[in-house]
């Protein structure tokens, strides 16, 4: 039995806290958050024991665990505070808003020997797993290009400033949607050597991004082409979707499902074909204990209280969530760069022309 | 309650093994006129129950059965409450605080309550929950509404969050004020069968995936059969074809075949599809 708190009862946090309060290896100690009508209702009901302080909850409760999903700003300073009283730490994602903050506590995760793991949800779906699968036998040759896409209906319309219409909070669909496809580029390809291209573009929001594009460059020759909208009302929630184009063939993933083309299968699993093998989420997808919305939320927390118990190191590390956030800096550099020194060339063409063996 | 209900997933772009299938289906079923189509070809098959989330498109479904009452005399909705994404979107843009104000009608009394603090949270809760149930049963004013469901993803939030006084509340009020069969939907139902139980709410409705191929049956498929058999309560299964995984005959003879099951919940798009599933239940449901 470990014991958990649970920081931040926003969307996230309400939906971890349901899920790990739901887990049997578990047991709730604390939550805590700054609205107090939301945890007197939940004390009331619920009995679980309150607070509206971070600090004061550290100081006057006992626990192996914390999970932490209060908005992003203040993720670095509420995970420091943990590691240094020796507690396991889940973070949602983005793990932090600086990079070298992200490394000072991957540093310190592991002085302590402490379990550590970021909300990066979709290393948990099935698809997208598969596509790790994939990739480790190199079912699709050299990997030559990826489109990585995500849209969704989030921000459609102006409104009122939160957190999440900040982008110096962490809010924006780059910090928020885009995070997310970033990551499973770290996973699938580790940290890109170089981005460019990079628009970060308001559609609606006064004070973030709405849109995120750019291209990013791997090593040996791998490019990755990010396409993120959280202005598209086209899609019912958010959707993330991953081209990849091989040597071998292609394979197109996304929560439902793998489409993968092979010209030659001798590499690929046992289960894939030359030409168009299909595999859905009822396949690829493993059962969990308890479900509220998509199983790869149980499946990561799940994952988190058994590492925590074991002290194993977590598929979703402090280590890797780095890496998005160096990536996201990195975008955040390039979009800001003087636009007259990225300009495209106009006179290409014309210049072009004159040389042009056809004259 | 009737052998099928016919449900709605496929009218709103809502498919598990397929975004493209959900694109084509919420491109096809875009204009109302097609799904009032569907939902004919249903109903002229004899499924007469439509258990359907409140997405504000059903309202458009409830004017036309409203205006035409002798051709769909018998014709009778099952709503689900909330359509989620509604709320899921409103919370990312505006808080679970901001949510409530919004979707309450009663502004004041939700502002009394927020500064009421916790001398008025048991009222406050009640008080709440019984204005979002009335602004989402709105659209259904004088149509036959015998069951009334609350959706997965509130049922097994409450569920995991111990939150239990909420389905006693929800229970009350749907049968207080519409005296109505209160529903509960869920992917653990073992679980929630058994907190029912405890809180003495008797011989609930509980609608949750009973398939064979145990697809989102959260605590295994032989809990649930183990359930099915010792406890009471009225089920309800869906996602029978376990979203298509399993062939259509192979899927409805193991449902039939499964312990105290009142009832099938399926999508379908073509009056041949609706009279095969037809079909099958009337060949393998044998009592």
């Amino acid at each position: 039995m470990i014991r958990v708190a649970v920081v931040g009862l926003g969307k996230m946090g309400m939906s971890h806290y349901a899920i790990v309060n739901a887990h049997p290896d578990v047991q709730v100690v604390a939550v805590c958050d700054g609205s107090s009508y939301i945890t007197d209702v939940l004390e009331k009901y619920t009995g679980v024991k309150t607070f509206s302080d971070f600090g004061q909850m550290l100081a006057k409760v006992e626990m192996d665990a914390a999970i932490i999903a209060t908005p992003s700003k203040a993720h670095a300073s509420m995970v420091k505070a943990c590691l240094e009283k020796g507690i396991h730490v889940f973070c949602e994602k983005p793990f932090t808003l600086n990079p070298l903050e992200a490394q000072e506590l991957t540093a310190l995760a592991k002085e302590r020997g402490l379990v550590n793991q970021v909300g990066y949800h979709y290393r948990f779906v099935g698809a997208f797993q598969e596509v790790k699968r994939l990739l480790d036998a190199k079912a699709i040759g050299r990997v030559t290009h990826v489109l990585a896409e995500a849209y969704g209906p989030v921000v459609l319309r102006p409104k009122g400033s939160t957190w999440r219409t900040k982008r110096e909070e962490g809010g924006g669909c780059l910090y928020d949607y885009a995070a997310h496809p970033l990551n499973l580029l770290n996973w699938y390809f580790g940290m890109p050597t170089a981005v460019g291209g990079t628009v970060l573009n308001s559609i609606f929001s006064k004070e973030t991004d709405d849109e995120a594009y750019a291209t990013l460059h791997f090593e040996g020759g791998l490019s990755a082409q990010l396409s993120v909208n959280w202005s598209d009302e086209s899609h019912r929630k958010m959707s993330t979707k991953l081209t990849l184009l091989g040597t071998n063939g292609r394979i197109v993933a996304d929560r439902q499902e793998v489409q993968v083309y092979l010209r030659d299968a001798s590499a690929a699993p046992a289960d894939y074909r030359e030409g168009w093998t299909v595999r859905n989420t009822t396949k690829l997808t493993e059962e969990v204990w308890f479900y509220i919305r998509g199983e790869e939320y149980s499946a990561q927390i799940d994952h988190f209280v058994r590492s925590a118990q074991d002290g194993r190191e977590t598929v979703n590390s402090f280590a890797s969530a780095a890496e998005t956030d160096e990536v996201i800096a990195m975008l955040v550099a390039d979009a800001s760069r003087d636009l007259d020194t990225r300009a495209p060339v106009k006179t290409v063409t014309s210049k072009r022309k004159r040389f042009s063996i056809f004259g | 309650m009737d052998k099928l209900l016919f449900g709605d997933n496929q009218f709103f772009g809502v498919n598990h093994m397929s975004e493209e299938k959900a694109r084509a289906q919420a491109m096809r079923f875009q204009d109302i006129e097609a799904v009032i189509s569907v939902l004919d070809a249903a109903y002229d098959e004899g499924v007469r129950t439509f258990m359907c989330t409140t997405h504000e498109r059903i309202e458009l479904v409830a004017d036309r059965v409203r205006a035409n009452p002798e051709r769909y005399a018998d014709f009778q909705f099952y709503p689900c409450m909330p359509y989620a994404h509604k709320y899921a979107n409103a919370v990312t843009e505006l808080g679970i605080l901001g949510t409530l104000k919004k979707f309450t009608p009663d502004e004041g009394l939700i502002s009394a309550a927020f500064k009421g603090g916790i001398s008025l949270a048991t009222k406050d809760v009640e008080g709440i929950a019984k204005l979002l149930i009335d602004a989402e049963m709105k659209m259904f004013a004088g149509l036959r509404t015998p069951v009334v469901f609350l959706q997965n993803v509130v049922v097994d939030l409450l569920l995991g969050l111990k939150f239990y006084e909420a389905f006693r509340i929800f229970a009350d009020h749907i049968k207080a004020a519409y005296g109505a069969e209160p529903g509960f939907i869920t992917m653990n139902m073992p679980l929630l069968v058994s907190v029912l139980a405890d809180l003495g709410i008797e011989n609930p409705i509980i609608c949750a995936n009973i398939n064979k191929a145990g697809f989102r049956m959260c605590g295994g498929i032989e809990a649930y059969e183990q359930t099915l058999r010792t406890h009471s309560f009225r089920s309800i299964a869906m996602s029978v074809f376990a979203s298509g995984a399993l062939p259509a005959s192979e899927a409805i003879e193991w449902v039939c075949a499964q312990p105290n099951l009142e009832s099938i919940v399926f999508g379908a798009s073509s009056r041949g599809n609706i009279r095969n599933t037809r079909e099958l239940v009337d060949r393998y449901w044998e009592n």
